[in-house]
């Protein structure tokens, strides 16, 4: 939007970065231009490259290719100190400062005022709170920095970041810690550094937020800029659309995925019941799942989706009401979860799902160990029988049992990841984000496993972040907003107009609204 | 940075890709099967290493194709062997156990308390069995304890087994005052049957070499064969993984430092009946860094997910060998601790390219 960038010179300009990691391109062409005293939103889906954009910015990666000009001078950092002397700081979610030593020791660490050679502690002490003062916090700068709460950490690394003199201000998801009250001050705090001509970056993923402190928003997809403008000129609907890559009112049904027919389908008895979950990233999540049926999960990142599949598979601890076939339970542990039928596949599933150094074989019966085993020693023949059944029966690619799993696509990874839980015959399948980081031929397959596993009974959790999986394959929608439910979609209801608007707004326009407890 | 794991629900937009398309190794190991010699020594490097040192003793070392020597070799080995078993299933899961010298040392003052009195018990037979295992069971429940500490306590294995380390030599060194135990002074007529465990022979063959060899190949079958040695190696590779695919994690943790408790204790036994007696300030002395040697050496990496109970057999072997060969051609003893220390080196190196 350049004709809309006509206001002051930016003091930031990021032009064609590219990053390539092994095997993904993270950035291609992306690009940021930030003015002084602006605080500029940059926002977008996981994996649109805001977080390589922003490690390039301050030294913490190389960039593969482009231009960064700041203050009109083209600039190459290779690390982050070099960033901090040129002016960008960067406010981690998890600070990185010295927890033991004092306020003022870490405001001032590595230019501490000395005296003959000497640490001039009362110099340091009263620079730092000078420093603080700017900020309108008053602490003991004496203190231990661990003795102070998450929201007045961030304020010594704010007020770090201004003693070096920094230009821009980078904050990564600063809010995501803080209660409303300390939202407030943040955003003062914010409003000052602006007034003092400094830029803020400021990611979240509270949309909220954006409107409420933001001047401009740049908006990330695939790695790519595709849009920047003031906030004020975009609305909620339009900005995740945007982030989506979707247009507004663009209705589509066009079997892009391997689903069947969901919504006609007649689910059968209540197989989970979720009510007022809440705990970390969770505030009153509600969500129902009957044997025979896909359930899409939507919602931003960052608005409870994950934590809802973990609570419910007894992996995280939670607050709130979990029923199984209408009895409460509580789960100590995910075996509690497994033994009544449950299954989990991960999002990220190098992390949490495959153990990288055992075979395909050992990986997909990982699970149903127990049952193949007599007094704890596993039944090899019976072992090898599943495993080839599965093999084959989902098509997964494979130089063999023993090849090992880190050695597959991602694709057939997530076949063998799935088959962990089939071969147990499970009554409900939680799967976050099922198809990520999967060609499209296997996604396709996985789509259409799911679609014939509901079709024979079994109950499907599905999270997505692809509109396409929720609206042609999920028979209803639950959609989720800052850890609550804001919106449950039938099949017929579910477009993907009226998931991204509940995904916006909290609620779904021509949906029937929920009331928190309901349902 | 900014992207240590475990910070809160932070989560990094483009960590490393979900998974290489194509392995490297696996083309690597399809182009030269044949010729690949650098994967041989991988694979079967510690095996070589062991053959080329036989070898070698066999051409330069007289004497070195006997029963004595060979008796002697595995005698000497024995405890190490027994302590390394244990500490293959700790290093599998991740883990380290420092405690089992200590222990080892505790199971070695223990003993000596049932056999003062042959009629103690009201009968010998009785004394010699609670001598055997009490000690047994005493090293197993502290082998629980780190196992507490680490699962219950969240802990490093390597602090929280660094608390017996230290607590249980003194723990040992208390209870007999510090002072060495000589059996010749003990008045149970079950002491020739106890030392038997180390002097004796049955076959030709010195028992604690039987032992040995049974606990060697019961821990390789436990963990190829169980489920429990699947969970272990589970655990180790991804215990987070491991967790979500309903291992219970924190109860195998807590189990390995049980079995190599248990199994320190069987060594420490063997070590007083060879020597005749019970030191608490030398029994076990440096046996975990010994075990930990040879479970390097066997090919075992320290990161945990993989573990060769024969490997770490055949780790303790050459690390004997050397020993013995240098010793054999009276090489000083400085000198056979650094070849010792270069072969513990060459067996990391080789392993860092295994697991890359």
């Amino acid at each position: 939007m350049a004709d809309l960038m006509a206001d002051p010179a930016p003091i930031l300009e990021m032009e064609g970065i590219d990053k390539v990691f092994p095997g993904v391109v993270a950035l291609d062409g992306a690009s940021l231009r930030v003015a002084a005293g602006e605080v500029h939103a940059v926002v977008g889906q996981n994996g649109a490259g805001k977080s390589t954009l922003i490690k390039i910015l301050n030294g913490a990666y190389r960039r593969d290719g482009g231009t960064i000009v700041l203050d009109g001078r083209a600039v190459d950092f290779h690390n982050p100190l070099e960033a901090q002397r040129a002016g960008v700081s960067t406010i981690y979610q998890e600070i990185n400062l010295v927890p033991h030593r004092s306020i003022a020791e870490n405001i001032l660490m590595g230019r501490e005022p000395q005296r003959w050679g000497f640490l001039d502690r009362a110099r340091m002490h009263r620079d730092a709170a000078a420093v603080l003062g700017r900020l309108g916090v008053r602490l003991d700068v004496r203190r231990p920095l661990s003795t102070l709460n998450i929201a007045n950490q961030q304020m010594v690394a704010i007020a770090r970041a201004i003693s070096t003199e920094a230009r821009i201000v980078i904050m990564d998801e600063p809010t995501s810690s803080l209660d409303e009250r300390e939202v407030e001050v943040l955003f003062d705090v914010i409003r000052g550094l602006k007034a003092n001509g400094i830029a803020v970056i400021y990611i979240s993923h509270r949309l909220d937020e954006l409107y409420a402190v933001c001047d401009r928003v740049t908006i990330m997809r695939d790695g790519q800029t595709i849009d920047e403008r003031p906030v004020a000129g975009v609305n909620k609907v339009e900005l995740v659309a945007r982030m989506l890559g979707k247009e507004i009112g663009e209705v589509r049904r066009s079997g892009a995925t391997g689903f069947g027919q969901p919504g006609t389908r007649t689910p059968g008895e209540l197989l989970v019941e979720v009510n007022g979950l809440s705990g970390e990233r969770l505030d009153g999540a509600n969500v129902t799942v009957r044997s025979g049926e896909i359930v899409g999960l939507a919602g931003l990142l960052g608005s409870g989706r994950t934590e809802v599949a973990r609570a419910v598979f007894g992996a995280d601890p939670a607050h709130g009401e979990l029923r199984v076939r209408g009895k409460p339970v509580r789960w100590r542990s995910p075996r509690d979860a497994i033994r009544a039928g449950f299954g989990l596949c991960v999002e990220d599933r190098k992390a949490d799902g495959i153990i990288p150094h055992m075979s395909v074989r050992e990986n997909l019966t990982l699970a149903v160990l127990p049952a193949l085993s007599r007094h704890g020693i596993v039944d090899s023949a019976e072992q090898r029988a599943i495993v080839d059944r599965f093999i084959d029966r989902l098509a997964i690619k494979t130089a063999g049992p023993e090849q090992k799993i880190r050695e597959l696509s991602g694709g057939n990874q997530q076949k063998v990841l799935l088959a962990r839980w089939l071969c147990l015959n499970p009554s409900l399948l939680l799967l976050d984000e099922p198809t990520r980081g999967i060609d499209v031929g296997a996604k396709a397959e996985i789509q259409g496993l799911i679609d014939e596993l509901a079709d024979d009974g079994l109950g499907v959790l599905m999270i997505s972040s692809e509109l396409e999986e929720l609206t042609e394959g999920a028979d209803r929608v639950v959609v989720l907003r800052e850890g609550r439910t804001v919106a449950e979609l039938d099949h017929a209801a579910a477009s993907q107009d009226t998931v991204m608007h509940a995904m916006a707004h909290g609620d779904g326009a021509g949906s029937r609204e929920l009331e928190a407890g309901s349902e | 940075m900014g992207t240590e794991p475990g910070a809160g629900s932070w989560k990094p937009e483009v960590s490393e890709p979900l998974t290489p398309q194509s392995d490297p190794d696996a083309t690597r190991r399809s182009v030269a099967a044949g010729a690949d010699i650098a994967g041989l020594v991988r694979r079967y490097g510690s095996f070589g290493a062991l053959v080329l040192l036989v070898v070698y003793n066999v051409v330069f070392t007289p004497n070195f194709l006997s029963l004595g020597t060979l008796n002697a070799n595995l005698t000497q080995v024995a405890t190490i062997v027994i302590v390394a078993v244990g500490m293959t299933f700790v290093i599998a899961t991740g883990g380290v156990d420092l405690s089992v010298g200590s222990l080892m040392a505790i199971a070695a003052v223990l003993a000596p308390m049932f056999l003062v009195d042959g009629e103690q018990f009201g009968a010998p037979a009785i004394g010699l069995m609670l001598a055997i295992i009490a000690p047994i069971l005493a090293t197993t429940l502290f082998g629980a304890f780190n196992g507490a500490l680490v699962t219950i306590g969240g802990l490093q294995p390597i602090i929280a087994t660094l608390v017996l380390f230290l607590a249980g030599r003194g723990f040992a060194q208390v209870i007999v005052n510090g002072e060495l135990q000589e059996f010749r002074n003990f008045g149970s007529p079950m002491v020739p049957n106890f030392l038997f465990i180390g002097l004796g022979e049955i076959a030709g063959i010195r028992p604690q070499v039987i032992v040995m060899v049974v606990i060697v190949l019961i821990a390789a079958w436990v963990l190829r064969a169980t489920t429990f040695g699947r969970y272990v190696l589970a655990t180790g590779g991804n215990a987070s993984a491991a967790r979500l695919a309903g291992v219970p994690v924190n109860q195998v943790k807590f189990a390995v430092y049980c079995i190599s408790g248990f199994l320190a204790g069987i060594a420490g036994l063997i070590v007083i009946a060879i020597n005749r007696s019970s030191d608490p300030s030398s029994v076990g002395e440096l046996m975990e860094l010994n075990a930990i040697a040879a479970v390097v050496v066997g090919g075992t990496p320290l990161t945990g997910g993989q573990a060769t109970i024969l490997g770490t057999f055949i780790g303790a072997l050459i690390i004997q060998l050397l020993r013995f060969s240098l010793i054999a051609h009276n090489i000083p003893d400085g000198i056979t601790r650094i070849v010792i220390a270069g072969a513990i080196v060459a067996a990391v190196l080789a392993q860092r390219q295994r697991t890359s």
